[in-house]
């Protein structure tokens, strides 16, 4: 009976639910990375000039750049000239209705449990399916249509509203920003775009499902929400991916833009293929998500939950330039095996009277690394800025490790930033005073897993967190005996 | 259905020990169903030790012996089977478990042994009313049903929720470690109290304790005492006032000696 003293640092992680790999005939072009690749998705999609030429000065800029390497994650080199920048099922891409849809990816999205025929999804949320590098389906249209809302693929988008993709594209994210977001501007192949109109509360979630199917493919997606004055609305995006042995980059661009009085919501639960027990394979989620509350009383909320990846690399930011404009961070991030994730925020107060909220909660098991890194920046014309932070750690035994880098700089006296760190652990004394009263060592850690999370958890959309939650006892699962 | 007269504890011949130091050296006790047992001893004498082997706490080592519970072999069976299978254990140094409401906690748990024993899960409106009636029993403040387990309790509210957790769950044996120290004395009547009013001729309770004040308000049928991992004296309730008046050093290291 003396196997309690390693019950903690076991970890037979259950098999990967989403690993399936559909079989579809695609459309690709070879791996590599040149001018000629860039002009070729582009004509793929036919673009306009001016987007054509924003791809290539940004790949320009691109090859002046090196690599960053100053985060607190280990990976191996990557090797851009062997990675498929574009590759798309086949189908006719102008699909008129979702009868069109090929039923074999149907049948992917059903197997995924986000079934994209109309009726038989949640009635309150829209859904924007992304396969490889493109759109296959968009759900709720036209009913949002009637109220002003665009909902689209970033491509359709391109081609139906360019005024509007040209005026805000890059306006968050410059395309010179960082080496993952240059790269990305050069070579993104599909992604969602929402447009909420002046006073429009849009009425359902809107919500992108992101997928990674064929192999040796970057996913580079973008997604650009603008919010017009007094307009609001809620969004959510997923990923899954294949089990593959070998690590596959996504490196997409997110972009909200909020005007006076707007209020973005945007959730994530991203559960990417996080690569086998002893580290191999999964995707290196290297993203690149950045709001801008550029008018007054505007509020951009980030919400994330980071089950999967090998890598998760990121900081869901928001410029906070309005003023009494509100930015607000919550995130889970759970590292198993030999995950690392290095991710946080940063909040900038640019305008009088802004408001931040960052909540972090990281839990490490296995070998896995957890570090949370951010930055709460008052300027010097943000007087009366304020900042709260809460980061808090959770270890599931001895193997693994949680790191905080809290950057504060404050410029001006009026203003004030909070800070709270944790760190705790889940004990073999926690445990069996769970299983004393008869709850299995899985029920417990359950049960202390969401109760340190349930902060954040409360944030997200109801019908997410119920799955947030269930994700998270599947991440952790065989986590302790 | 369970009788008095039934063995729901026998322990025979039981050694334990932690990295290799012996700790019980051959304890040998029989408790049936509607008896309430005291076992006292100086500390260290392997008290807790033994609430921990009978708990299925691991970092003990059985080494020797055998135990059974209500008709099974309790060393074969899991911690939380154990505890699913009405075995309580009041603990000496009550668990924090942040984060996790008390109340929600004790649902989970109730459930389980439910579930166990074949019965419907209760829904939370059913176990509210559970609970709202439990909390009187040990008189505590409803205020802790919403509070993270033990977390910031005093260490008499946390010996008070331990026998509100017993009450909530009903088992059939418990053993409270040292459940008096703690509180103070009010506070150990009314828990106390509380205890008496678990008391059926179906259940049966082990009392830990070295102070003789706790077993004036729940009287034992039997009182033992423990010393060097061996229960070396027992007699009726009268022994716990001998010991308050005496102290330990009298008894003699014979295992098995009856007053
Ligand atoms: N985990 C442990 N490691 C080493 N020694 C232990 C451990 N737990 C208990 N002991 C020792 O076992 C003996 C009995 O302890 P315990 O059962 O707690 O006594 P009591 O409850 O009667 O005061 C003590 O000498 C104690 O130091
Ligand atoms: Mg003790």
């Amino acid at each position: 009976m003396n196997n309690e003293t390693n019950t903690i640092e076991e970890f037979a992680a259950q098999e990967y639910k989403y690993g399936f790999v559909t079989d579809i005939d695609a459309d690709s072009v070879p791996p590599g990375l040149n001018e000629d690749v860039i002009r070729l998705i582009s004509a793929k999609k036919q673009e306009p000039d001016w987007l054509l030429e924003w791809r290539l000065k940004s790949f320009r800029h691109w090859e002046t750049m090196v690599e960053p390497h100053w985060q607190n994650i280990k990976y191996p080199p990557i090797d851009y000239q062997a990675i498929i920048y574009y590759s798309a099922p086949k189908q006719n891409s102008l699909l008129k209705d979702m009868s069109e849809v090929d039923p074999e990816l149907l049948k992917t999205y059903d197997k995924l449990g986000i079934p994209l025929r109309e009726q038989e999804w949640l009635a309150g949320v829209a859904v924007d399916a992304v396969f490889d590098s493109v759109s296959v389906a968009t759900t709720f249209k036209e009913k949002l249509k009637e109220l002003g809302i665009i909902f689209s693929s970033f491509s359709e988008a391109v081609r139906e509203h360019p005024e509007l993709v040209r005026k805000y594209l890059g306006s968050v994210v410059p395309s010179n920003d960082n080496y993952f977001a240059a790269l990305n501007s050069a070579v993104f192949t599909d992604g969602s775009f929402c447009f909420i109109p002046p006073g429009v509360r849009c009425p359902m979630e809107l919500s992108t499902y992101f997928r990674i199917n064929a192999a040796s493919t970057g996913q580079f997606e973008r997604t650009l929400i603008v919010a017009e004055e007094g307009a609001q609305v809620s969004y959510l995006e997923g990923c899954t991916a294949p089990m593959r042995d070998k690590n596959q980059l996504h490196a997409a661009v997110v972009e909200l833009v909020a005007l006076d009085n707007a209020k973005i919501k945007y959730s994530t639960v991203q559960n990417w293929y996080p690569g086998d027990k002893e580290g191999r394979g999964g995707i290196y989620n290297f993203v690149t998500k950045r709001g801008k509350c550029a008018g007054v009383n505007s509020k951009i909320s980030w919400t994330q939950v980071e089950t999967g990846s090998a890598i998760t690399w990121k900081y869901p930011s928001v410029l906070l330039i309005g003023d009494h404009s509100v930015g607000e961070f919550y995130s889970v991030a759970v590292v198993n095996n030999y995950q690392q994730a290095d991710t946080g925020t940063k909040m900038i107060h640019i305008g009088k009277h802004t408001k931040s909220t960052i909540v972090s909660k990281g839990i490490s098991a296995g070998h896995g690394q957890n570090s949370y890194r951010g930055l709460v920046e008052m300027k010097k014309n943000a007087v009366h800025a304020r900042n709260f932070s809460q980061c808090d750690s959770l270890l599931l035994g001895d193997k693994c490790g949680a790191h905080t880098f809290p950057y504060i700089e404050v410029k001006n006296t009026s203003s004030k930033a909070e800070h709270e760190a944790t760190t705790s652990k889940i004990g073999d004394d926690q445990i069996f005073y769970c299983k004393q009263r008869g709850l299995s060592a899985e029920d417990a850690v359950n049960l202390i897993v969401n109760g340190f999370c349930k902060e954040v958890f409360r944030e997200l959309p109801m019908e997410f967190a119920v799955e947030a939650q269930k994700l998270l006892g599947v991440s952790l699962e065989g986590s302790v005996g | 259905m369970k009788n008095k007269n039934m063995n729901l504890l026998e322990i025979k011949n039981l050694h334990a020990s932690v990295q290799g130091n012996e700790i019980l050296r051959g304890i040998n006790l029989t408790v049936k169903a509607g008896e309430v047992h005291a076992i006292m001893g100086p500390n260290g004498s392997g008290k807790s030790t033994l609430a921990g082997v009978l708990a299925g706490r691991d970092a003990y080592t059985v080494t020797q012996g055998e135990v059974f519970y209500n008709g099974q072999n309790l060393l074969e069976m899991l911690p939380e089977e154990r505890a699913r299978s009405g075995l309580f254990l009041a603990f000496q140094y009550p668990v924090e478990i942040p984060g996790v409401n008390n109340s929600y906690f004790l649902k989970e748990a109730l459930n389980a042994i439910r579930t166990h024993k074949g019965l419907e899960k209760l829904d939370a409106i059913d176990f509210l009313a559970l609970i709202k009636q439990k909390v009187k029993i040990v008189e505590m403040d409803e205020s802790f049903l919403n509070r993270p387990v033990n977390e910031g309790f005093s260490g008499g509210e946390k010996k008070r929720n331990e026998i509100f957790h017993m009450a909530v769950l009903e088992p059939l044996l418990s053993i409270l470690d040292e459940t008096d120290s703690g509180l103070d004395i009010d506070a150990l009547r009314t828990v106390a109290d509380g205890v008496n009013k678990l008391r059926s001729q179906e259940n049966a309770i082990v009392v830990v304790t070295h102070y003789q004040r706790l077993l004036n308000y729940i009287v034992p049928d039997v009182v033992h005492v423990m010393k060097d991992g061996r229960l070396v004296l027992s007699g009726g309730k009268e022994l716990a006032l001998e010991l308050e008046d005496r102290g330990y050093d009298w008894v003699h290291e014979e295992a098995g000696q009856t007053v």
